[in-house]
């Protein structure tokens, strides 16, 4: 397959041009940081600070306590353990319901764009669908079918719904993105009698780098974030960090320490965030010709 | 890997032969998460411990319960129900009547619960003639909390009286702050119109609330009491939409607002502040519902479980219920012991005060549900009067209008 | 699945021709069995509950009520407020993530040398949970806390900006953090789209001398079609379903001003514990997306197919 070095393809551009695109891109990431701005000097200031309104300015008393407390020593139930013993429970349900949501779905993505059969369209039209039942109405029914496999309360009937409700997206990325895959280098390994899987692995996989990228960043997030069912469907033992968050967040007549809901948030979103940095390293196209010139 | 399935093995067979033992354990599902409230319950964690019961904590905050109470309907449809749910009012009632509930009349009985729970309180601890939850605490939600110095600067005179009321409220205005701090969210407004319709008689809040009789939902007197709760929203800053009730709270420690409609709840905010009652805030029954009470109260409602676990189970019902865990659990949380035989000897004056009134109130009959918190009315007719005071405190609605759909929505969730 | 051999092979290899000519469908298989339970059956389950007066639990019925479910849903006042607000937020949000999203993945497709360190910016609002990141918004929007306060301490005292309290305009504000949190990931669909474009094409085209402008709107964007029915979905899914953001953005308020669907069905189902009413809603709004996507799906199909 060409890796061939491909030629600089952007835009050509002059120095004006360049200097609007840096423009406008650094403003837009200012829009996307000022939350985020937001959370961290509220994180870095005591309570008190909050509560005499001054949540826009700096803090007049940096502190690190809200975020020992968020990690260590806040209260999350009876006991006070801060996020910290939740973690593991997060990835024990997100890695594997990731790995198995996307794997499915790019090799479902293949037969549907690759391997085409009558009624295809059909298949993922209803597959595609599936995308939107609101998860609301899948609790009830899926405790009773949790419960009917034997699977209430643990973190493998999590990873299970998760894969489940993931399918519809991960199989929409991967279809849509071998959909614009010239065929014609599908057809002639065929001729020369590679079988279904020595195709995939060999010319499709190595060139779906970017759409693995959103597939995985769209999976791990949502199941990292997910509440609604992590709530519903695990068990003292295998409590996902989302329920402790909010747990953390959302108590209800107690006093509520805001600079250690900002440090617990941002805690919370670490593993998504290094997912988001780390793999966004890959995402890049023509690396060589990048190489050359800017 | 064979080695670890063979001490898979070993480790289910050890579970099944000792099934006695490790079934002494309660899970519990709650949502009481912050602080405080946590650190008392954990002082029922450790009584329990003590008494070889082991406590699996499952706590899901959110919404003042809903999140806990559907994490529960997704337990109990897949038969993984837990041993005692943190419970309000209507709810506990809701689910005894799908037959899951448990059984306490054995403990009930032999400490004689009967004799010492304010009967409003034994509507819905009881289901049936049987005990099925035990009661934590009582709120009351008709209380009002006022900055000492800013009611000084107003008179110093703590109102009795609806006129009194205006009049305090009016000279805060003229001093330059916000008379009434208050948070726009529909319970922080039910709330207060709790208060309202209990300030326009006990048998007005009865008939209106407790037996949503429609001709006191739609009559005169709730036209009036609408148009009470517009004067009160005059009073009220404009940024009050959406603000936490604790936020609210905060203005008044501050000094920037001038007193908060809120229950016994919000004293915890005062004394976090360092502030103390009588000296820096007064705490009052809303102006004119002296003598009566509206109160929501935490049960902890306990599910069938085998026979197995049944010990563990009532033991942990008779530790809620012993005066001992009622007292520490009440001075942390601000509410009042749901016996009225526990000493008042640990609270403050706000506590002693609340529970001396509770026990008048329930003497005299004027022990009241709150509408606001659920113990008036079945959920869907409580989010239905919501959408109403919600609307009329938003100014959506004139008070005859609002009086005319509260009736008519009531009617409609009642059915 | 049909098992008929293919009547090409020779007999001593039937069953692993038919293994081989079906392999493809089996591979399918799994995914699409799981997807017809978990959630056709479910939608059927959904159905047959919004027929009936259930309650607390689906089990908590006794009656079977015909369409008085339906009747109630549409007759309740949050309902109707709901509708609206969907119509107003669904075609905004969708429309602002798709110019926002393609446009920041076109200009940072210019070979961008700060790329590595905007990519996670843009893209972090999705990793936070919005129980969180709503309490931000809700202050920076706040009037006595936020931007205008702000501004006004700086000395621009007529400054205004109080949308998130006013009953006509919260919805924007609703718009505005939603589009914050999800263009992000609407670039990075972008820029896969853009990065999967076969450099030859576009090379062959720059060759013929063809302007920037040309290059996108008639090759480029042309050749992203598939990656604009992601991003539709994608979006479609998070409009209908944006929930946790306005519970903690302004709780539906002010009154019941920033109801919308997804807060109406939960508020019916586990709320008001009338799940009867709760599944009519859920049919309803399922209804709605099938009007949408259906329509589009078929086009986009068609389309596929004749290329």
């Amino acid at each position: 397959m060409s890796a061939a070095p491909s030629q600089n393809v952007a835009i050509r551009t002059g120095r004006v041009t360049r200097a609007v695109i840096y423009t406008l891109l650094i403003l837009a990431a200012a829009y996307y940081l000022l939350p985020f701005y937001i959370m961290l000097v509220n994180s870095l200031k005591p309570l008190a600070e909050i509560q005499q309104g001054r949540m826009m300015a700096l803090p007049l008393e940096w502190t690190l306590d809200p975020w020992r407390s968020a990690w260590s020593t806040a209260q999350i139930g009876v006991s006070p353990t801060g996020l910290r013993p939740y973690f593991m429970n997060s990835f024990l349900m997100v890695v594997p319901a990731v790995v198995i949501s996307t794997a499915l779905g790019a090799l479902n993505g293949y037969v549907l764009t690759k391997w085409r059969f009558r009624g295809d369209g059909y298949v993922f039209g209803l597959m595609l669908f599936a995308c939107f039942i609101p998860f609301q109405i899948a609790v009830i029914p899926m405790a009773a079918v949790l419960g009917w496999l034997g699977l209430s309360g643990t973190i493998a009937g999590l990873v299970l719904v998760h894969a489940v409700y993931g399918l519809g997206f991960t199989t929409l990325f991967f279809r849509n993105f071998y959909a614009a895959f010239p065929t014609e280098l599908v057809r002639s390994a065929m001729v020369d009698g590679a079988g279904f899987f020595r195709i995939f692995t060999r010319i499709l996989l190595p060139l779906s780098t970017p759409i693995i990228i959103v597939t995985v960043i769209w999976q791990f997030t949502n199941v990292w974030n997910d509440f609604l069912f992590g709530a519903s469907f695990s068990d003292f033992d295998s409590f996902p960090m989302t329920v402790a968050l909010n747990n953390l967040v959302n108590s209800s007549t107690g006093v509520k320490e805001y600079n250690v809901h900002f440090a617990g948030a941002i805690l919370a979103a670490l593993p998504t965030l290094i997912v988001y940095i780390v793999s966004g390293r890959y995402f890049v196209r023509g690396l060589m010709a990048g190489a050359v010139k800017g | 890997m064979r080695t670890l399935k063979k001490t898979l093995i070993a480790a289910l067979a050890l579970a099944g032969s000792t099934a006695i033992s490790v079934a002494a354990e309660v899970e519990v599902l709650h949502w009481w998460t912050s602080g405080g409230e946590a650190a008392a319950l954990d002082v029922l964690k450790k009584d329990l411990e003590s008494k070889g019961v082991t406590w699996k904590d499952m706590p899901v905050a959110g919404g003042g319960g809903e999140a806990a109470m559907t994490a529960l309907r997704a337990r109990v449809t897949g038969g993984n129900a837990p041993t005692s749910v943190q419970a309000l009012g209507f709810d506990i009632t809701d689910w005894a009547k799908q037959g899951v509930v448990g059984d306490l009349n054995e403990t009930a009985a032999a400490e004689g619960w009967d004799a010492v729970v304010p009967a409003a309180l034994q509507a819905f601890s009881k289901h049936d003639g049987k005990w099925i939850s035990a009661p934590v605490n009582v709120h009351s939600t008709n209380w009002v909390w006022i900055n000492k110095a800013a009611l000084d600067a107003a008179g110093g005179k703590a109102p009795e009286t609806w006129d009194e009321l205006v009049a305090v409220l009016d000279a805060m205005k003229a001093n330059g702050i916000t008379p009434l701090a208050h948070g726009g969210q529909a319970w922080q407004d039910a709330t207060v119109f709790d208060g309202v319709v209990l300030s326009l008689g006990a048998d007005f809040y009865k008939a209106a609330f407790i037996d949503l009789d429609p001709a006191a939902l739609g009559g005169e007197k709730m036209v009036e009491a609408f148009t009470r709760l517009a004067k009160l929203r005059s009073y009220v800053d404009d940024n009050f939409s959406g603000r936490d009730w604790n936020l609210a709270s905060a203005m008044v420690i501050e000094g920037k607002g001038g007193m908060q409609m809120m229950g016994d709840w919000a004293k915890g905010e005062f004394l976090k502040a360092g502030k103390v009652p009588g000296t820096d805030f007064v705490c009052i029954r809303f102006p004119g519902t002296q003598g009566a009470v509206t109160f929501n109260a935490d049960q902890f409602m306990m599910f069938k479980v085998g026979d197995d676990a049944k010990a563990a189970q009532l033991q942990m019902a008779s530790s809620i219920m012993a005066p001992s865990f009622q007292s520490a659990f009440n001075v942390v949380k601000g509410s009042v012991p749901a016996r009225t035989d526990v000493s008042n000897e640990a609270f403050d004056d706000c506590g002693k005060k609340g529970m001396a009134d509770l026990a008048e109130a329930s003497a005299s009959g004027n022990l009241f549900g709150s509408m606001a918190h659920g113990h008036a009315a079945p959920a869907a007719v409580k989010n239905a009067v919501y959408d109403v005071v919600t609307a009329a405190f938003n100014g959506e609605l004139d008070p005859a209008a609002a009086a005319a759909e509260l009736a008519k929505v009531v009617a409609a969730a009642k059915q | 699945m049909a098992a008929a051999p293919s009547p090409t092979r020779r007999p001593a290899t039937d069953h692993v021709g038919w293994l081989q000519d079906n392999l493809p469908k089996l591979v399918l298989a799994p995914s699409f069995a799981a997807i017809l339970v978990c959630v056709y059956g479910f939608i059927l389950f959904t159905l047959w509950l919004s027929f009936t007066n259930a309650k607390l639990l689906p089990t908590d019925f006794d009656r079977y009520v015909g369409l008085a479910n339906y009747v109630a849903l549409f007759e309740h006042r949050n309902w109707r407020i709901s509708l609206t607000n969907l119509a107003i937020f669904a075609p905004l949000y969708m429309i602002l993530c798709t110019i926002i999203g393609l446009g920041l993945a076109i200009l940072l497709d210019q070979k961008i040398r700060i790329e590595g360190v905007l990519r996670p910016i843009y893209l972090y609002p999705m990793a936070l949970s919005f129980i969180v990141t709503g309490v931000a918004w809700k202050w920076f929007l706040d009037p006595g806390i936020g931007l205008e306060a702000v501004v006004r301490s700086w000395g621009w005292e007529a400054f205004e900006f109080r949308w998130i309290k006013n009953n006509d305009m919260a919805i924007y504000t609703i718009v505005i953090a939603a589009v914050w949190q999800s263009s992000g990931f609407v670039m990075a669909m972008f820029l896969a789209g853009l990065r999967g474009i076969d450099n030859e094409i576009l090379k062959a085209a720059q060759i013929d001398g063809a302007s920037n402008w040309h290059l996108y709107t008639r090759i480029i964007i042309p050749l992203m079609r598939p990656a604009f029915l992601s991003a539709f979905v994608v979006l479609a899914h998070l409009a209908i379903k944006t929930y946790d953001l306005v519970i903690a953005m302004t709780g539906g308020g002010p009154g019941r001003a920033t109801y919308i669907p997804a807060i109406a069905m939960y508020d019916f189902t586990f709320t008001r514990q009338s799940m009867g009413i709760g599944a009519s809603s859920a049919i309803i709004m399922l209804c709605m997306i099938a009007a949408v996507i259906v329509p589009y799906l078929y086009s986009e199909l068609r389309q596929g197919r004749q290329q």
